[in-house]
């Protein structure tokens, strides 16, 4: 069994309680947060230890993992103290607001090979892990643009009391919203060299944005959009899109389905497209799990953590501390460019003939150079 | 329970399949006179329970419900509670604690849990619980309710986090004070069962969905099959159609092959949906003839 603290019990945490507690081959042994209310109530009809201070948890109780759901100005603080005692630790998203502080992180956490996760949980939906396998596989041929956009109603009003609505806590459209787009892209094609034209808007908020704008450019000549809207009425609930264009043909994928527009006829493995549009969708492409709650991909998420855990295969995880520092260091451009601080630096060119011909480029040319 | 219960999803942007055809259908159901014609052919055709989510416009059919008794005599609702994104949204927005505090009505009682009864865990929890129950179960006065429902959110955070306790906490509260038959909607029957054994919940009406393909259904289809077959309870099947991966007679077969299942939602928004898929399960489901044989259409919405 692995023994597991769930350290921080806001929407977030109670839901991942809830589906570690439910995994087979889990214990929660003890929770943590500062609302006595919760943890009195759940310490009473659960059968776990419960704290109000993470480092008395810590020091308490015998673990070998922790989920870190706190706010995410306290991840580095607890993480780092995680660590330290070389437990396993899945972090909720943004992974830490410094992207050095989570880098110095994502090095120990490495060197201890200990097992590492960050919540970016679409990364396990089945229409996006389809999405990169397709663009992996070069069914649609070089790619040259990635559009993502994300849009949700959660920021409707001027009003706004807990950490979401504080930048210095983590807050805003862009760490809760945006980074899951940053990360998603990251996923598909990986990170940016360079984000241009960058706008953190407020439109109810008071001390954040509520949306989020930008280009980014990539080493190997893709260019891309991120869109992200917290403040969109007209959405039920978050909703996360990806469209991508490559000389073959394009694709778009969201939670329930993807979409591939083939130029040509393909069997690439197990891919089999017809010339024209092709349509799969989430009934075809979500694996099974043992408990739902919310979405196949939390489940997925957990399994895979856990499973890396007890399989000593820390490299099964396809969302480390490393992929979120990847997405850390983008929301940390996007910050700079909407200051206008990268308009100083010198802009790096994109040479023409380096279009999809960079050594090491994830998606290089088919059939043509 | 009916054996046919009309659903709600179409009516409000919930499609399992494809975030464009939801879109599709909020914009045509934003008028709630739509809802309300989908409903009428519902009900004329015999479908007289609708299972709803407690979203903020099924206020808007419970007055016309109430306005129009005559017409709509036979007329009952399945409330299902909480309608969750309406939680959801108000806790990213408010954190947990002020989210529950600002679903809550604004009298003495609720100040004086928030300000100074928060010692016995239990008693809260439970009161809290009760509080937003009457909250939910509000815009359904003088309306037939004779089954409330758990939404699947709750019942599965519940049961995973296994305070198993509030599952009799709700079936005993919505009984006592609303005088109705408690229902859990889950993803994850199996699991369910025994947590609802463990609390003494006897023949509980148990709505998840069930169909040939297995989709969402946690545990395992052999799971499912064995639950319905040796377990004693109400199941009631929902998704029968996995979004479209069942073809509709092959599904409803599959569904009235499993003997015990007590009755069936589907949601559609046509005419000629509702009256295909009503007639399908009359004939396949309930063992009546129904009005038409015709195939219904993969696109139609379960």
């Amino acid at each position: 069994m692995v023994r597991t603290a769930i350290i921080g019990l806001g929407k977030m945490g109670l839901s991942h309680m809830s589906i570690f507690s439910a995994h087979p081959d889990v214990e929660i042994v003890a929770v943590c947060d500062p609302t006595k209310f919760l943890v009195d109530s759940l310490g009473k009809f659960v059968p776990v230890r419960t704290y109000t201070d993470y480092n008395k948890l810590l020091k308490n109780e015998v673990l070998d993992a922790v989920v870190v759901a706190t706010p995410p100005k306290f991840h580095s603080e607890i993480v780092g103290a995680a660590l330290q005692r070389s437990l396993h630790v899945f972090c909720e998203k943004p992974f830490c607001l410094d992207p050095s502080e989570g880098a110095r992180l994502a090095r120990l956490a490495r060197a201890k090979g200990i097992c590492h996760q960050v919540g970016y949980h679409f990364r396990y939906v089945g229409a996006f892990k389809e999405a990169r396998k397709l663009l992996n596989a070069g069914v649609i041929g070089r790619i040259h643009n990635i559009r993502a956009e994300a849009y949700g109603p959660v920021v409707l009003r001027t009003a706004g009391a807990t950490w979401r609505s504080h930048k210095v806590e983590g807050g805003g459209c862009l760490y809760d919203y945006a980074s899951h787009a940053i990360d998603l892209m990251g996923f598909l094609v990986g990170p940016p060299v360079e984000v241009r034209g960058t706008i953190l808007n407020t439109i109810f908020s008071r001390d954040v944005e509520d949306e989020v704008y930008s280009m980014f450019l990539y080493e190997n000549g893709i260019s891309g959009q991120l869109i992200a809207n917290w403040s969109d009425e007209s959405q039920r609930k978050m909703s996360l899109k990806v469209s991508v264009w490559g000389e073959k043909g394009s694709l778009q994928a969201d939670r329930q389905e993807i979409r591939i527009y083939a130029r040509e006829a393909s069997a690439v493995t197990d891919h089999k497209l017809n010339k024209g549009w092709n349509v799969k969708y989430t009934t075809d492409l979500t694996e099974e799990v043992w408990f739902y709650l919310r979405g196949e991909e939390y489940s997925a998420q957990t399994s895979c953590f856990i499973s890396a855990i007890t399989g000593n295969s820390p490299q099964t995880i396809c969302s480390n501390f490393e992929s979120a520092v990847d997405t850390a260091l983008v929301t940390r451009k996007l910050v700079d460019d909407a200051q206008g601080v990268s308009a100083k630096a010198p802009t790096r060119r994109i040479k023409k003939h380096h279009l999809g011909l960079v050594p090491g480029a994830r998606f290089s040319i088919r059939g043509s150079e | 329970m009916e054996r046919i219960v009309f659903g709600d999803n179409q009516f409000f942007g919930v499609n399992h399949m494809s975030e464009e055809k939801a879109r599709a259908q909020a914009m045509r159901f934003q008028d709630t006179a739509e809802i309300i014609r989908v409903l009428d052919i519902a009900y004329d055709s015999g479908m007289t329970a609708f299972m709803c989510t407690t979203h903020d416009r099924i206020a808007e059919i419970c007055a016309h419900v109430r306005a129009n008794s005559e017409r709509y005599k036979e007329f009952t609702f399945y409330p299902c509670m909480p309608y969750a994104q309406k939680y959801a949204n108000a806790v990213t927005e408010n954190g947990v604690i002020s989210a529950l505090a600002g679903m809550l009505p604004r009298d003495g009682a609720i100040n004086a849990l928030f300000k100074g009864g928060m010692s016995i865990a239990k008693r809260d929890l439970a009161g809290i619980g009760e509080l937003l129950i009457d909250t939910e179960m509000r815009m359904f006065d003088g309306c037939r309710t004779p089954v409330v429902f758990l939404q699947n959110i709750v019942t599965d955070l519940l049961l995973g986090l296994k305070l198993h306790h509030l599952f009799r906490v709700f079936s005993d509260y919505v009984m006592r004070k609303h005088n109705a038959e408690a229902g859990f909607i889950t993803m994850n029957m199996p699991m369910l069962l025994d947590a609802l054994d463990e609390v003494e919940i006897d023949n509980p009406i148990v709505c998840s969905n069930i169909n040939k393909v297995g989709f969402r259904m946690c545990g395992g289809l052999a799971a499912y099959r064995h639950a319905i077959a040796n377990r004693r309870f109400r199941p009631v099947a929902m998704s029968v159609l996995a979004s479209g991966a069942v073809p509709p007679r092959e599904a409803i077969e599959f569904i009235a092959g499993l003997r015990n299942v007590e009755s069936v939602v589907f949601g559609a928004s046509t005419r000629a949906h509702i009256e295909q898929t009503k007639g399908l399960l009359d004939e396949v489901f309930v063992g009546n003839r129904g009005n038409s044989k015709s195939s219904v259409s993969r696109d139609q919405l379960m």
